[in-house]
């Protein structure tokens, strides 16, 4: 019996000591992002380690947002998840639902850190805040989609400028067909964050009832009521008359490459593919980005953030949050929003950094001019109850939902109205059993 | 008949335990957790969850698309298995009779099986391409011949193809093994006989080789229910509108993806019920069939 007690005060010294040598307060961060936006994230955790002494994250890459997520349910079921987890948007209102988190607001607040939450742009905060206005999670990598046109070719077609509405949008792709009909006009992948979300918050239609699920878990989705069923009649009709061309990764070249690599001329996408569309396009190949065109009759408004944000998770020491807050805090700095920014083709996140960056003239020249359109897109106008995001459950469902039944329609089985029917139809009922698991409880 | 035995029961239940224990851990724990989160509402993140009695189970056998998502990955083990296994046994037969090079023919006919399923999914998807891979040369000829991006069989085709590629060198290794333990004297009288080799394949060989054949195509069967994800998640990611959706597919998109677990749960059980029925009924009505002497 003494002989055990003396072992395990041995190995208390030596656990102890250990402690001592490294020194540091140590906490975990995941993140979701991967290759060289993943390399970007984790230069930011080595800049925070060499920045002070008191603390040390470990960042691990988890390779996919899914993937962070899972991970991370997994690794918290068995008490072993990370203090700090980067969780995409559309998972909003599952974690939301979890309650397993800590609200960075209360956190901050808690260790005595000052941040001006108004100072975040409403498109990005909201959403990202409970109902009382509260943010509960650290706005991160933002992004907003982009139209990312040719001037080249739009110049051979006729156009100065590019579309402002999707009536004009239509009369450039039927003048590129004729000016170039060897090349393919726009590069399209059927995206629910782009053709059904931004493009409601643009027009300030709705997805789903209940201000997009933002005031209760009984929200329908309404998409197949809205001007979205005419765009995406448009898309058909234009795939139908080969002014568009379908382009995914499983069909080789997706849309962004197709775009860079100079085989389409337009292409819709994220403004986080800047740079990487600088990166693959020859250096003669003549391009820049604009707002999403609205249709005629609408009015344009702001559109909300993609991408993702911090998450700080419940159950971890009360050192691990001081660490976990100090990096937030490192994070909020507009250097650090500077260094993302400069790295990836993501946007600042409040207007503190923005300023700074103004201040620098950072958008002035290559590669960074064009990028500032995503600013004005997101902050286009005060966001409303229709345009301030979307808080569904069991989003990446019913996105799936989406996606598969326009491909029926483009693939001809049926008519895009038909497909949205379904996918409606479909995608509440994925609601209704998000609401049903979650029976009694409310969104924060 | 003498058997042996252990006297000491003590002994014996120590020396299966660690083989027990695995099981558990691996197999029956697991599980029972499915089954458990099967007939609950399981809150993804913890947090309580609710029974649910058989509620998962009737939202998936009322829903058309899981149906469909049963018929595909019907269709697909049933093709994904003949075109493996026919390939494996030509290849088989021509190994087996020692035709020129067949030594070097037949280690290269068992290396695709040491190769991962994502990494047969994107070599075939480059091959299947519509635009970039071999088949544009076809697309080329014969324009909207192949495409597997908008066409769902297609799609299907393309997956199964894969599929039973990478199947086919385990395949061959029981077919070609099976066809050498067949006795050579067999063959050598029927030759005397005046057979000629396809009626010597059809009467001696095929026949002989019936346990190895019911064999791989239970293996299969089993194999293209269970073992197509990493393929379809590399090359199709279960679409074209839902068209190659296989079942595991659907279980991880639904659950891993979608976080909803208790309908995923449900759909593992479904699932591992009907490969074991499939199973038994192999056993069943097919082995009646296969004489192992």
């Amino acid at each position: 019996m003494k002989s055990t007690y003396i072992s395990a005060f041995a190995v208390a010294a030596v656990l102890g000591g250990a402690a001592q040598a490294q020194d540091k307060i140590q906490f975990e961060y995941w993140y979701g992002l991967g290759g060289y936006l993943g390399d970007v994230v984790q230069s930011t955790c080595d800049r925070f380690n060499e920045s002070q002494d008191t603390y040390e994250i470990t960042c691990v890459g988890q390779e996919g947002y899914a993937n962070a997520v899972q991970n991370t349910i997994a690794a918290f079921r068995a008490d072993e998840h990370p203090t700090l987890v980067q969780a995409y948007d559309a998972g909003t209102a599952d974690l939301m639902m979890s309650g397993e988190f800590y609200s960075v607001t209360k956190m901050m607040d808690d260790f005595d850190i000052e941040i001006d939450w108004d100072d975040y742009f409403p498109g990005i905060a909201n959403y990202y805040a409970a109902s009382t206005g509260e943010l509960f999670a650290m706005p991160f990598n933002s992004s907003t989609p982009m139209m990312y046109y040719n001037i080249d070719d739009l110049e051979a077609a006729g156009f100065d400028a590019p579309p402002a509405t999707w009536e004009a949008f239509e009369q450039l792709l039927v003048a590129l067909e004729e000016a170039q009909p060897e090349k393919c006009n726009y590069a399209y992948a059927p995206s629910t964050w782009i053709d059904l979300e931004q493009l409601s918050m643009a027009h300030n239609i709705p997805v789903a009832t209940k201000n997009n699920g933002y005031d209760g878990l009984d929200a329908e989705y309404v998409y197949n009521t809205t001007q979205h069923v005419t765009h995406m009649e448009n898309i058909k009709r234009w795939h139908d008359e080969g002014l568009l061309e379908l382009r995914t990764s499983q069909g080789g070249l997706n849309a962004r490459d197709s775009f860079a690599q100079n085989e389409c001329s337009l292409y819709f996408g994220s403004i986080a593919g800047h740079q990487t569309v600088h990166n693959t396009a020859s250096d003669d190949m003549n391009w820049d980005v604009e707002m999403l065109p609205i249709y005629e009759g609408f009015e344009r408004h702001n559109t909300v953030v993609g991408g993702a944000a911090l998450w700080v998770l419940s159950g971890k020491t009360e050192n691990e949050y001081r660490g976990a807050a100090e990096y937030l805090k490192f994070l909020a700095t507009p250097e650090s929003s500077i260094y993302w920014s400069t790295n990836t083709g993501y946007i600042p996140v409040n207007d503190t950094a923005y300023q700074a960056m103004l201040e620098q003239d950072f958008w002035a020249e290559e590669p960074y001019a064009g990028r500032e359109k995503a600013i004005e897109s997101l902050t286009y106008t005060e966001p409303t109850e229709l345009t301030g995001g979307i808080r569904l459950g069991g989003f990446i469902q019913a996105r799936s939902e989406w996606v598969n039944e326009v491909q029926a329609a483009l693939g001809g089985d049926k008519t895009m109205q038909e497909a949205l029917d379904t996918a409606v139809e479909r995608s509440n009922a994925v609601l209704r059993r998000f609401e049903r698991t979650y029976r009694g409880k409310e969104l924060p | 008949m003498r058997r042996a035995y252990f006297r000491n029961n003590w002994f014996a239940a120590l020396v299966v335990a660690p083989q027990l224990l695995i099981i558990f851990v691996f197999f029956y724990w697991p599980t029972s957790q499915a089954l458990y989160w099967a007939f609950t509402f399981e809150q993804p993140w913890g947090g309580g969850n609710e029974w649910a009695g058989f509620e998962n189970f009737r939202n998936l056998l009322t829903d058309d698309r899981y149906w469909h998502s049963i018929r595909v990955s019907i269709v697909y083990a049933a093709g994904a298995t003949v075109l493996s296994m026919s390939a494996a046994l030509i290849l088989a037969v021509f190994a087996d009779r020692q035709l020129r090079g067949y030594r070097a023919y037949r280690i290269g006919a068992i290396w695709p099986y040491a190769v991962a399923a994502p990494a047969v999914g994107l070599a075939f998807r480059f091959i299947f391409n519509p635009s970039a891979g071999v088949m544009s040369y076809v697309n080329e000829a014969f324009p909207g011949f192949w495409d597997p991006i908008l066409n769902g069989d297609h799609a299907l085709i393309m997956v199964m193809i894969a599929g039973a590629w990478k199947q086919v060198a385990y395949n061959f290794i029981f077919f070609l093994a099976g066809l050498q333990a067949i006795p050579r004297s067999l063959i050598e009288a029927g030759a005397m006989d005046g057979a000629s080799i396809l009626r010597r394949m059809r009467d001696i060989q095929l026949p002989l080789l019936a346990p190895t054949f019911f064999f791989v195509l239970v293996i299969n069967i089993n194999d293209s229910f269970t073992d197509s994800f990493g393929i379809v998640d590399t090359m199709t990611a279960g679409g074209p509108a839902r068209a190659t959706n296989l079942m595991v597919y659907k279980i991880y998109v639904d659950g891993f993806r979608g976080l909803d677990y208790s309908g995923a749960a449900a759909q593992s059980i479904i699932l591992m019920l009907l490969v074991i029925a499939l199973t038994v009924v192999q056993f069943r009505y097919i082995e009646r069939r296969v004489h192992y002497t």
